[in-house]
């Protein structure tokens, strides 16, 4: 039974879509902690554009980033409405700031499709695949590559 | 368990080991002629030796035999304790303990030390034949009891009969052992009559092949003394019902040994070789009456009685203890932490509710906060060791500089029962090792020196952990000549860290050794010039949230004190709103927090202010800049300036907008879920559940002067003077 789950597990994935910058993003749900409502955050000093600040997370201290700004859409305006994903990334709990989420995406391993080659290069590393739904894109998002780019320090 | 975790507990146990090992070579030195500190330490080597077979450790075997077998010649008063022996014992100590090291690590040892101390060992066997050695074994017959019937006594006649009865439990087989393997090992000691008793033995169908339902009555013919029976069953020790009753035989009778049958409820106790010395009789106390009067009314060791002034034979039953995964009690302070902030946010919004008949209420919410607090600090009591081992480590290191110098130094403590942090104490070690180092390579004087000033050729370094309002205080002090103070001075100038007409007072220039960059020894020694100077020390006290002070009297010695906080999860903060962000800044950084007169304050330059304090100006230093939160909001208001003295500028007047309050703050890792911040040590979340950044001063300074406007450039004589 365990290998059926196992065959089951390689070939199908489980997405949880949600909207940053008016596009349209997925990560795999298994990362996927919980979803909160957004609170004000406590600001950091000396760090890039789209990370937001420091959450309280029961206790812990957890990095907010803005995907939107991340990938150059323009910072998510403030609003009650927004929500925080709160994700599992290499031992660390990250929280990424979208403005919506909108559902659960079930598909097999053949219909994520590489990233074609686009211009900007830290966008690519932050994208790890594409999945066509209906008419429209979802882009997988490479958590790893966000939070790595965002602990690049700027002066 | 896997071969690995039983592995792990190995070199767990002989940590402990090792520890009691080096405790009681520590107590030898006063009372080389107890025996029962000899069987401590002789116990030590021989469980190491135990375990490290089983392990096929051969080179730890080897040397730790080397080491027993003369150990075990002091233990039957055929050796006698000199101060050169005791040389021997202490560097075979610390070589076992390398040894253990590298073994647990699978590291190379250099060979060199070890032939060397083996030799040095054996040639206090030499001289031995064979025969002696024989008689030798004969005379541990009456185990361990008094000497004056050693003479009397027949080897031949003194075969006796014991009657063992052993019944092992299931964790017995369980830790791997072999009741068959301990039966060869008795029949070698003599004749050996073994009957196993079945009676327990269940139904075939009620059979649970894990369960342990056999005994054993054995009956041995030998002529070893009871010890030895005991050494046979010391590893499946509390792994077993053990009785063991010895026959009295006429021949024992004749030599009227006192009390001879061990009664099989003191043979089931845990340690053997104290269950054999307790038979010592009771007109010769030697060891009871003292041991007695130590447990009866033992000294508080905090209250600073010398650890090596009296024999101190602290019981040596261990206390029960628990090993826990340090991860668990690192969550459980965690949630702690947690519990403490719910009930800081649980009174403000009760607060906020502004209910009418609020007074029960805040009485149940006080005791909510006792109560929490309370848990508080029994779970941080859980992650607090005495700093004995950390102190005893260091007698090693004051060995090996003497040593290296020639010079004579000894080492007493005080109040290393004093708890501290286990972070603490491991981040403590390498300052600490460097200062004992330095006391003995520069503050002791050469025995000829010593000599001349007339004072005891051997030197005393001193160590002494105590708590104080809520700290830890650790002084190190020697009593050597004291800090040079002409050559401090004249190598600062040379190095260029002083302008060479500079008027400094004496601990100004005590001071100094702090700076990055100075090395004290006029001549580069085998242990200093290694390019690792006290700063290094300063800076590893100051990552601990701790502070170092230095006093010196000429001709007297040196002391170096280090206040620590007692914990690393837990810190006293001002809350601060720098640029509309509350913050926290640790207190114990800050010396003095002013309202300045605007008048006080000076520019220089174009964007670099200095502040006058009582007629010295120091350098601001504006947070909210250095955090690039933007210059100052309010031109007109000059906030708060808080004095903070570093290492690298000296004084410096950092700017907030204002201070809030006085709290204890629950320390939280930035770094775990993102990154290091440069100017910020950490988070904490404050009473309303938001998170405040807790502020490194230090960093902030630097951090401002890497951001190119540098006010300290011009200020380095003047900073000096409030070094």
């Amino acid at each position: 039974m365990a290998e059926t789950a196992e065959a089951l597990a390689d070939t199908q994935f489980e997405f949880i879509t949600f909207s940053a910058g008016g596009q349209s993003y997925c990560l795999e749900i298994t990362q996927i902690r919980e979803i909160r409502r957004w609170t004000p955050v406590t600001a950091l000093p000396h760090t890039p554009q789209d990370v937001l600040g420091v959450m309280n997370l029961r206790g812990a201290v957890i990095p907010i980033f803005d995907l939107s700004a991340r990938f150059g859409l323009g910072a998510t305006p403030a609003n009650e409405r927004n929500v925080v994903i709160v994700a599992a990334v290499d031992g660390a709990t990250i929280g990424l700031l979208v403005e919506t989420v909108s559902e659960i995406l079930s598909v097999d391993k053949s219909a994520i499709q590489e990233t074609p080659d686009i211009k900007s290069e830290a966008t690519r590393n932050s994208i790890l695949g594409m999945i066509s739904v209906d008419d429209s894109m979802v882009r997988v998002v490479n958590l790893g590559a966000v939070v790595d780019s965002g602990k690049g320090l700027s002066e | 368990m896997s071969v690995n975790s039983i592995r792990d507990t190995f070199f767990e146990e002989c940590e402990e080991l090792l520890e009691a090992l080096v405790e009681g070579l520590a107590q030898m030195e006063v009372a080389s002629d107890d025996m029962e500190v000899v069987n401590a330490v002789f116990r030590s080597v021989h469980s190491i030796k135990g375990g490290a077979g089983a392990f096929a450790l051969d080179r730890l075997v080897a040397f730790a035999h080397s080491f027993e077998t003369v150990m075990d010649k002091v233990r039957d008063r055929a050796l006698a304790v000199d101060e050169k022996l005791m040389g021997v014992f202490h560097r075979a100590g610390d070589h076992l303990a390398d040894l253990v090291a590298s073994a647990r690590d699978e590291t190379n040892l250099d060979d060199e030390t070890e032939s060397g101390l083996i030799t040095e060992l054996e040639s206090y066997l030499d001289g031995d034949t064979a025969v002696e050695d024989f008689c030798f074994d004969a005379v541990t017959l009456d185990f361990g009891g008094p000497q004056i019937d050693l003479g009397v006594e027949d080897p031949v006649a003194s075969t006796r009969v014991f009657h063992i009865r052993f019944a092992p439990t299931r964790a017995l087989y369980e830790n791997g052992h072999e009741p068959l393997l301990i039966f060869d090992a008795l029949a070698e000691l003599g004749s050996l009559s073994v009957e196993a008793d079945l009676s327990r033995l269940p139904e075939f169908d009620a059979f649970d092949p894990a369960d342990a339902v056999l005994s054993w009555q054995l009956t041995l013919t030998t002529s070893e003394p009871e010890t030895t029976l005991h050494e046979v069953f010391e590893f499946v020790e509390g792994l077993c019902t053990l009785e063991i009753t010895m026959e009295q035989s006429a021949a024992l009778q004749a030599v009227e040994l006192p009390e001879p049958t061990v009664s099989p409820d003191e043979a089931t106790l845990a340690e053997p070789d104290e269950t054999a010395l307790s038979q010592i009789p009771t007109d010769l106390p030697v060891s009871a009456t003292p041991s007695e009067t130590q447990t009866g009314n033992r000294p508080d060791d905090s209250t600073g009685m010398p650890s090596l002034a009296p024999a101190s034979k602290e019981s040596r039953g261990p206390k029960p203890t628990l090993r826990v995964d340090l991860d668990r009690v690192d969550r459980l302070i965690n949630t702690v932490g947690e519990l403490i902030i719910n009930q800081a946010m649980i009174s403000q919004r009760i607060e906020e509710l502004d209910l009418p008949t609020v007074a029960h209420l805040t009485n149940e919410l006080e005791a909510y906060k006792l109560l929490a607090r309370d848990i508080q600090e029994g779970v941080m009591a859980i992650r607090a060791q005495p700093v004995k081992p950390l102190f005893q480590r260091m007698s090693r290191i004051v060995r090996e500089a003497s040593d290296a110098t020639g010079k004579k130094a000894k080492m007493v403590t005080v109040g290393d029962s004093t708890e501290v942090d286990k972070t603490v104490i491991e981040r403590l070690a390498d300052p600490l090792t460097h200062m004992v180092r330095n006391a003995v390579d520069h503050g002791l004087e050469l025995p000829t020196e010593r000599n001349e000033a007339g004072k005891d050729q051997t030197g005393t370094i001193r160590l002494s952990a105590a708590h104080r309002s809520g700290s830890v205080f650790i002084e190190i002090s020697d009593d050597g000549a004291g800090l040079n103070r002409e050559r401090i001075l004249a190598k600062a100038m040379e190095k260029g860290l002083v302008p060479p007409d500079v008027d400094l007072s004496d601990p100004e220039i005590d001071n100094l050794l702090f700076l990055p960059g100075f090395s004290t020894a006029g001549q580069v020694s085998a242990l200093s010039g290694r390019g690792v100077g006290m700063d290094v020390v300063k800076n590893a006290v100051h990552a601990l949230g701790g502070r170092v002070s230095i006093t010196s009297t000429p001709g007297k010695g040196t002391t170096f004190a280090i206040v620590l906080p007692l914990t690393l999860a837990v810190m006293d903060g001002f809350v601060i709103s720098v640029a509309d962000q509350t913050m926290v800044i640790p207190i114990s950084s800050i010396l003095e927090t002013i309202r300045p007169n605007p008048r006080d304050i000076h520019m220089v330059g174009t964007d670099s202010e200095v502040v006058s304090v009582r007629g010295s100006y120091v350098p601001i230093v504006d947070v909210a800049d250095s955090l690039g939160l933007g210059r100052r909001d309010d031109k007109n208001s000059n906030g708060i300036l808080l004095l903070i003295s570093t290492e690298m500028q000296g004084l410096t007047a950092l700017r907030v907008t204002a201070i809030h309050d006085q709290r204890q703050v629950v320390i939280k890792s930035l770094e775990s879920n993102y990154a290091a911040i440069p100017g910020v040590s950490a988070a904490t979340i404050l009473g309303d559940g938001k998170i405040a950044l807790i502020l490194d001063p230090e960093e902030l300074i630097k951090l401002a002067q890497a951001s190119g406007h540098d006010p300290f450039a011009q200020h380095s004589r003047m900073e000096l003077r409030h070094g």
